[in-house]
């Protein structure tokens, strides 16, 4: 009894010790959960398959997004109410939290890890920040050839330390260039399309496709060579034949880059697009379960796991891209919201809004391998992404 | 108008309170991904009494059932009933209950 008594009190100590930051750790296994409802974060262990704890008072997260640093530490939290929070992954305590605008989409961190951008609906326009304390360094409000003050959208990172965004109302895309942090440089491409409502950049970098809204196709930016312009891409893609009404926004980050295939939810119909990341020309469509909202290509490229909008929102299904075939279809509980695998891709976490969990599946057996619970889980985000152009 | 937003609240639709809880989630929620969750707006324009009080009850429930050609705003009426749209215009118009 005693012995077993004193094992607890070792055990108790170790984990105070553990709570208190003296145990030396990575952090490449982890990751950070949204709870949109209740302006919290839970930071995530893909080892342990387990939640290390809570981080509350992070505002309006019903919306919100995640960029890491470059030290896979902090994770800056993008939320709803113009709210910019760095969150510490190793002491789970908030380091700085500044509301910056009125409403906000999402954010992304320059290449050098110096500068968080942060893109607003409201008043439109992009604010970088210093990524270190947060203090304001640049502030580009979008205000469109037509004098239209725009809702930003599809905010990246580009190699060359650049930030590349679009404007919805306008119908423009932006390139900053941040070398001089306090004077961006901007390259403005009007005329693009109607009512880009998000965007994307390929993994090398290379290409910044923006998704219309207002009419078929993407507009395509070749980074390497800005003179070129912007071109249409995908025209067939979209909203051909029979509209269906839109009841949620595609992602674009979610777009699933393969490397030689990229596929992508078709705005308004029951489809995926895989197209060649090359030329993008069409290769194929595949009939899906409902409008799809994110389409992530598991690590390895082989499959691509989707979920969808209301009211297929309790259905993922999987994509075998060599076949182009949807090889499995799950009912995981209802109202998946995103999907996003481990860094070697062995384990896929799901979060379901509406069962106030996360699944997390083996992608080779399909099983489910674990659940955690989290309210009202959105976006599952894992360091992975500090090292990756774009995310 | 103020007489029209009267009018409606007094004649404010009978929904049975499971189905109210079902609305009620599916504005925060479904609604609440370009209205914003809090409803103060985002790529779609705040639901707050404030930015509704002036605006035609008709027209409201109208947008909700139809949608608004050449917007993101889809038209809900596979989803909704008539009776269920003004009652959702309501209660946008009182201020939306919370959903938890």
């Amino acid at each position: 009894m005693r012995a077993r008594l004193s094992a607890l009190l070792l055990l108790t100590l170790g984990a105070l010790a553990g709570c208190a930051g003296h145990e030396l750790r990575g952090t490449g296994d982890l990751g950070v959960v949204i709870e949109r409802a209740s302006g919290s974060v839970q930071i995530l262990d893909t080892s342990q398959r387990a939640s290390l704890g809570k981080v509350a008072g992070l505002g309006d997260l019903s919306h919100a997004s995640i960029s890491y640093s470059r030290d896979a530490r902090y994770a800056y939290v993008f939320g709803r109410d113009g709210g910019l929070t760095k969150v510490d992954l190793l002491t789970r305590r908030i380091v700085r939290r500044v509301i910056q605008g009125g409403t906000s989409i999402g954010g992304a961190i320059s290449p050098d890890g110096k500068l968080v951008a942060v893109a607003n609906y409201e008043p439109g326009g992009v604010k970088v920040f210093d990524a270190n304390d947060l203090s304001l360094v640049a502030d580009i409000p979008a205000v469109g050839a037509d004098g239209t003050r725009s809702k930003v959208v599809g905010l990246v990172d580009a190699p060359g330390q650049r930030f590349v965004f679009s404007l919805f109302e306008a119908g423009e895309i932006w390139v900053a260039d941040m070398r001089e942090p306090r004077q961006p440089a901007l390259r403005k491409f009007s005329g693009i399309g109607r009512e880009p409502y998000d965007g994307m950049i390929t993994s090398d970098g290379r290409h910044y496709a923006a998704g219309l809204f207002g009419e078929d196709g993407v507009a395509l930016l070749d980074l390497w060579n800005l003179d070129a312009g912007v071109k249409r891409a995908l025209v067939a893609f979209g909203r051909h034949g029979e509209k269906l009404p839109v009841y949620k926004m595609p992602h674009l980050e979610g777009w699933a880059a393969t490397g030689s295939q990229i596929v992508l939810p078709a705005v308004g119909k029951h489809e995926v697009i895989i197209a060649d990341q090359h030329d993008w020309q069409e290769v194929a469509r595949v009939p899906v379960a409902g409008q799809a909202v994110f389409a992530v290509a598991r690590p390895d490229g082989r499959q691509v796991w989707i979920n969808f909008a209301y009211p297929d929102n309790g259905t993922v299904q999987v994509l075998d891209l060599p076949s182009r075939r949807i090889v499995q279809t799950l009912t995981p509980g209802k109202g998946v919201l995103h999907l996003e695998f481990s860094p070697r891709g062995e384990q896929v976490w799901l979060s379901l809004r509406d069962e106030n969990r996360i699944e997390i599946y083996d992608p080779d057996t399909f099983a489910r391998i674990g659940t955690l619970p989290a309210e009202s889980p959105s976006g599952i985000f894992f360091t992975v992404r500090a090292h990756r152009i774009g995310l | 108008m103020a007489l029209i937003f009267g009018s409606a609240s007094a004649d404010s639709p009978r929904i049975d309170p499971e189905r109210q809880h079902e609305l009620v989630r599916l504005v925060r929620q479904d609604c609440g991904s370009c209205h914003g969750m809090q409803l103060h707006g985002g790529l779609g324009p705040a639901l707050t009494p404030a930015t509704l009080r002036d605006k035609p009850v008709e027209s409201l429930v109208s947008t909700i059932l139809h949608g608004r050609p050449d917007t993101p705003m889809p038209p809900w009426k596979s989803f909704l009933s008539e009776a269920e749209a003004a009652w959702i215009v309501d209660s946008l118009q009182r201020g939306f209950p919370d959903a938890r």
